[in-house]
């Protein structure tokens, strides 16, 4: 007498598509999805870091980067593909969610929830335009057409000088302000996503909770610290040489 | 004590609702909400205006009947139910505002009662044990360690009120699909239909048109049951590992 | 009229295996072809229609709550017998039997106890394969604990929410055959009728309270599993919508009304604060290990701070009357003389109606932390409700009516004079006599419903072959029109007080003159009050709102009106038995001590009651109560 439950039929539509478009696999898939932008964007910040070994180092490094050739393209349409499917199933969720709760209560009061956990999606589309401005300045140059012309040798060869590109792009203060502030996004979206992740995918338990969430907005503050340390720096020591002369 | 009442009402689940404007006079400290609400409603009736319908049965905190937002809180302040809320934690001549509970799976039937059938259309999608009365083998035949048992217990605790789906900004049902998931889940009885009933219980949330998850944890806070958000975590692993195997083709 | 309880032959103990033996079954082919309509959603009506589902019946479930997961069994704390003898402590399915027979005072029946005693264990199997998260030891067993009326500890827990946990296993079942279409699931309807074709119940006429519509729906059979009445009393630790609605509306077709004036009043409540409070909070009875009953000795020290009262000046009145037992006398005799403090002006609290249940010694003794531990939850949830701390201050407490151990009179097969009605858990009379035992309510409901109706309704079924009638039958008519007569003259009353008010003023009349302590010249005082209040009901009710859509006036006003003709029946009831049995105390029967007087020569029978119409007095019909294998003896708690 006893039968399966009607909304479970195993000639229903694809396992996969289910799984995908189900409110915790898209969940899932957005956090994975999180997880490689933040390797990448950890990665990232120990390559930046070199600039503060000194010019050979960054240019080594980039040069490096670049003598991968197809497989750095491989890489970028990767990671161009990780942040598309991140942004679109975000969309989805939201989409859901502003469906899900149509009325607001009159006398609002948010409960049990922080600022950067309710502005997740103001954060991540700033970081957006942020990255955008980025890959703009840096890697399409298009910002300062002089950066693209900057040459220095580096074991006989001739490369081009991502050191001089950095100090003089954070020689000037509205450029910094962009890159703090943006920066500034990207840790409070990384507050909220790091302490979320390990929630998402289920690695949690009812007392490492609160130390996953101390260690998420600890690493996301990190990274922030690391990565304003460059622009900062390049700034305030080009006052104080400004000044000393 | 006097308080200004704002309080929502709706014809039905048709109609247009509204914020109305009533006073509470009179009111002991000692009274419950749901007492405070009684004297309105007699005082109503004296008036010729029609009583605020709201849900209300057990009036000891669990039922789960009761479902009105105070002030922009399910339940209002405390952590228990409406029912368990006193008058003395207001002050005198405070302004209360009450709303029903919101999300769109609750369809308002009434000023503040809604239809909450949602949550009984999850429980039917697996949120149960398959057996057939009588054919049990001794209760004492599998031992479960007392830490389960007692884990198992604080999921078990929830009581259906639906606030965690009413405090969630995205309408989201997680941690009241995630108690019965977990209660069950931890059981050894429970173990043979535990990917059945994720995938089942989480599907049919899903078509209630219940919100996704985004780690507020405005549920846990206003839980009377205190069932806490790991669970939902909890529901997650088991719903990813369940769809890996209907995915490879493992049965279900 | 003579009533035949059909108990079956043999040797006690060998009753319902014989009845099972011989029991009529129904082909799988033709439960198909049986509609059950089952009434309440509670432990005895979840269970019930998940296991007849599961069986093959076609099932039809109602509950006026918004959720059958809603039903007042999920309130019940303490726990639930079974004569499991886990703890190896001399348990036994006969011990139960008897503590049980003992407990409510001889005035129930052998074979159907002897029954819920056997089948006790079955439950607890049940519960444990469905996912019931029982108290478990650290080696993995079953935990028990020990409750009043036993001297073993077989009573099963999960925590302080036994009915709850017991509930939501039951409607997980139901909840399972709702999901396989077997069970059609009415919830916020109410039934308002039931339809009697030639004789036998063969449909219900309901209210849906979300839209108003009264419709007519018909089945082979009709269970009522609506629970108990002790929200006649207005206050009591029931729900809000808890009601006597089925039952006396079934009765006023010709169900009998057995043992009406049984309830069980318990002693620790929180006292009422004020006359707007619309229900009594239970605490656990435990407290009464530690806590020390007392009251000033002199009415003239009531109002004052009570640590400022000194020793020689309190009144410790358990201990002084029962200094074997003190404070851990049981239910009835604890609650009767705070009761008999406060009537002689010694309460204490709002109106003089509480007693003081004080903890100072023992905080001394033990520590505070130690109290803390036992009673934490408890004293944290008296400070939420009265707002005082009870660490410093003794709590107040008072009795408040909690159990209704009369209901509709059944037979062995649980099914009541009228053919094809039956009558499950709380809303029947049959197991708990005069007094239940504490943890034995929600053994009762589950036996009924998983045990014992999926055995007995074959020997009805089996007679109904071919007698389907359909819900266009002009019985169903007929009643439809009446039903909605009855709503429309509520509505069309129009006078000016609300349906609360009458409904308080009935309850403070049966607490009064029908609660701890009756007496025949008050009992008859009370009649004669209640009949005045229901023509002043009938004459000036103020509803606003019609009937159609949701209007919880109406609902209430209904079961209201069904309230002051019931309690009136159980004033009659309670001034007709003569004698003190169990919570039925008569103040004219008490031994020199104050104790229950038990008249067995002319009292040990079943008060069954016809109806005989509005305003007119009801008949007796008694079933002789005979004892074969236990000899009725006098409870003695010195």
């Amino acid at each position: 007498m006893i039968k399966s439950s009607a909304s479970l039929t195993r000639s229903g539509p694809c396992p996969a598509h289910l799984w995908i478009f189900s409110s915790l696999g898209k969940k899932t898939i957005v956090a994975v999805t999180g997880i490689l932008l933040v390797l990448f964007v950890i990665g990232h910040l120990l390559g930046n870091l070199t600039v503060f070994i000194g010019p050979e180092a960054l240019n080594a490094y980039a040069e490096k980067l670049h003598s991968l050739g197809p497989i750095l393209w491989v890489v970028r349409l990767g990671l161009l593909a990780v942040v598309g499917l991140h942004i679109f199933f975000t969309m989805l969720l939201w989409k859901e969610n502003q469906k899900a709760r149509p009325k607001k209560y009159i006398a609002s009061n948010p409960i049990g929830t922080n600022v950067f956990a309710r502005t997740m999606r103001l954060s991540g589309l700033i970081v957006l335009a942020f990255v955008v401005f980025h890959l703009a300045h840096f890697t399409a140059r298009v910002v300062d057409p002089s950066y693209a012309t900057m040459t220095t040798t580096l074991d006989g060869r001739q490369v081009h000088d991502v050191y001089s590109m950095v100090v003089k792009g954070f020689s000037s203060a509205p450029i910094v302000l962009i890159y703090v502030v943006g920066l500034f996004l990207l840790t409070s979206h990384l507050s909220h996503g790091l302490s979320s992740l390990f929630q998402t995918l289920g690695i949690t338990n009812l007392r490492i909770r609160k130390n996953y969430e101390l260690a998420g907005r600890l690493i996301a503050w990190l990274l922030f610290v690391g990565y304003a340390s460059i622009p900062l720096s390049i700034l305030l020591s080009g006052l104080a040489k400004g000044a000393a002369q | 004590m006097k308080f200004h009442l704002k309080v929502w009402r709706q014809k039905d689940s048709h109609s247009e609702g509204t914020l109305e404007d009533y006073t509470a006079e009179n009111i002991p400290a000692d009274a419950s909400f749901l007492e405070m609400l009684d004297i309105v409603n007699n005082s109503l009736t004296g008036k010729d205006v029609p009583p605020i319908q709201f849900d209300s049965d057990c009036r000891e905190g669990i039922c789960g009947s009761c479902s009105l937002t105070i002030n922009g809180v399910p339940h209002g302040p405390g952590r228990g139910t409406t029912c368990q809320l006193y008058m003395r934690n207001f002050r005198d001549g405070d302004t209360i505002t009450i709303e029903p509970f919101r999300a769109d799976a609750f369809p308002v039937q009434r000023d503040v009662v809604v239809d909450r059938s949602a949550f009984d259309r999850i429980i039917q999608a697996g949120g149960y044990i398959s057996e057939r009365s009588g054919s049990a083998p001794d209760a004492n035949s599998v031992p479960i360690s007392k830490t389960i048992a007692d884990k198992a217990m604080d999921a078990a605790a929830c009581i259906g009120c639906g606030a965690c789906a009413a405090a969630c900004p995205n309408g989201s049902a997680m941690l009241f699909v995630s108690a019965k998931v977990t209660h069950l889940g931890l059981l050894p009885q429970g173990k043979p239909e535990a990917d059945r009933r994720v995938l089942g219980m989480v599907r049919q949330m899903d078509k209630e048109g219940f919100g996704n998850c985004s780690n507020y944890y405005a549920c846990e806070a206003v839980c009377p049951a205190g069932v806490p958000a790991a669970f939902i975590g909890r529901m997650n692993r088991e719903f990813t590992a369940a769809s890996m195997k209907e995915m490879a083709g493992m049965t279900v | 009229m003579t009533l035949d309880a059909h108990i079956p032959d043999g040797p006690l103990d060998k009753k319902w295996t014989n009845y099972k033996n011989n029991a009529k079954l129904v082909s799988p082919a033709n439960k198909r072809k049986f509609e059950l309509i089952i009434v309440g959603s509670g432990l005895a009506g979840a269970s019930a229609a998940a296991t007849l589902a599961e069986q093959g019946y076609k099932v039809k479930c109602f509950c006026f709550q918004d959720s059958p997961r809603r039903a007042h069994s999920i309130a019940a704390q303490g726990g639930i017998n079974a004569a499991k003898n886990y703890q190896n402590d001399g348990d036994s399915v006969y011990r139960l039997f008897y503590d049980t027979i003992k407990g409510g005072d001889f005035r129930s029946r052998e074979a159907n106890v002897h029954r819920l005693a056997e089948v006790s264990v079955d439950i607890i199997d049940q519960c444990v394969a469905q996912g019931v998260p029982f108290a478990r030891e650290y080696g993995g067993l079953l935990d028990n604990r020990s409750f009043g009326g036993a001297q073993v500890s077989r009573t099963f827990y999960a925590r302080g929410q036994t009915g709850q946990q017991l509930l939501l296993g039951a409607y997980s079942g139901l909840s399972h055959q709702i999901a396989t279409g077997a069970v059609q699931m009415f919830p916020r309807t109410e039934m308002l009728d039931l339809v009697l074709v030639d004789g036998h119940a063969k449909g219900i006429i309901v209210r849906d309270l979300n839209t108003g519509e009264i419709t007519s729906h018909s089945a082979d059979a009709v269970l009522l599993c609506t629970g108990g009445y002790g929200n006649v009393f207005y206050l009591s630790t029931n729900a809000r919508g808890s009601n006597v609605t089925a039952t006396f509306r079934a009765h006023k077709r010709g169900a009998l009304f057995a043992n009406p004036c049984f309830t069980q009043i318990h002693p620790t409540c929180i006292p009422v604060s004020g006359d707007y409070q619309s229900k009594l909070t239970l605490m656990s009875e435990s407290l009464r290990n530690d806590g020390r009953i007392w009251v000033p000795k002199s009415k003239e020290d009531c109002g004052k701070e009570p640590s400022s009262i000194p020793e020689a000046d309190r009144d410790y009145f358990l201990e002084r009357k029962y200094p074997s037992y003190g404070n851990l006398a049981p239910r009835d005799i604890s609650s009767r003389s705070a009761k008999e403090a406060c009537d002689e002006g010694r309460g204490v609290g709002p109106g003089g109606l509480g007693v003081y249940l004080d903890f100072a010694d023992a905080i001394k003794r033990l520590g505070q932390k130690t109290i803390e531990e036992r009673y934490g939850n408890l004293f944290e949830m008296y400070r939420n409700i009265t707002g005082e701390n009870a660490y410093e201050r003794p709590m107040r407490i008072y009795p408040a009516v909690h159990y209704t151990m009369g209901g509709l009179w059944v037979d062995y097969n649980l099914m009541s004079n009228i053919p094809g009605l039956h009558v499950l858990g709380e809303a029947n009379f049959s197991d708990h006599g005069a007094n239940r035992l504490g943890a034995s309510a929600l053994m009762q409901g589950l036996a009924d419903g998983y045990f014992v109706i999926p055995y007995t309704l074959g020997n009805y079924l089996t007679t109904q072959f071919g007698k389907k009638v359909d819900a266009n039958h002009p019985a169903f008519e007929q009643a439809l029109k009446e039903t909605k007569a009855h709503v429309q003259r509520l509505i069309d009353i129009k006078g000016t007080r609300p349906v609360d008010s009458f409904h308080r003023e009935l309850g403070l009349i049966i607490w009064d003159y029908c609660g701890m302590a009756r007496s025949a010249e008050g009992l008859t005082e009370a009649i004669g009050k209640i009949q005045k209040l229901r023509k002043e009901f009938w004459s000036d009710l103020k509803l606003i709102g019609g009937a159609d859509g949701i209007n919880m006036e109406l609902e209430r006003a209904g079961r209201v009106a069904d309230f002051l003709e019931f309690g009136e029946l159980m004033c009659l009831d309670a001034l007709t038995r003569d004698e003190s049995c169990g919570g039925h105390f008569r103040t004219e029967h008490q031994t020199p001590d104050g104790e229950a007087l038990r008249n067995d020569e002319q009292y040990s029978f079943v008060s069954a009651w016809k109806y005989e119409g509005e305003g007119n007095t009801s008949t007796l019909v008694k079933e002789p109560l005979v004892y074969e294998q236990v000899k009725p003896s006098t409870r003695s708690y010195k």
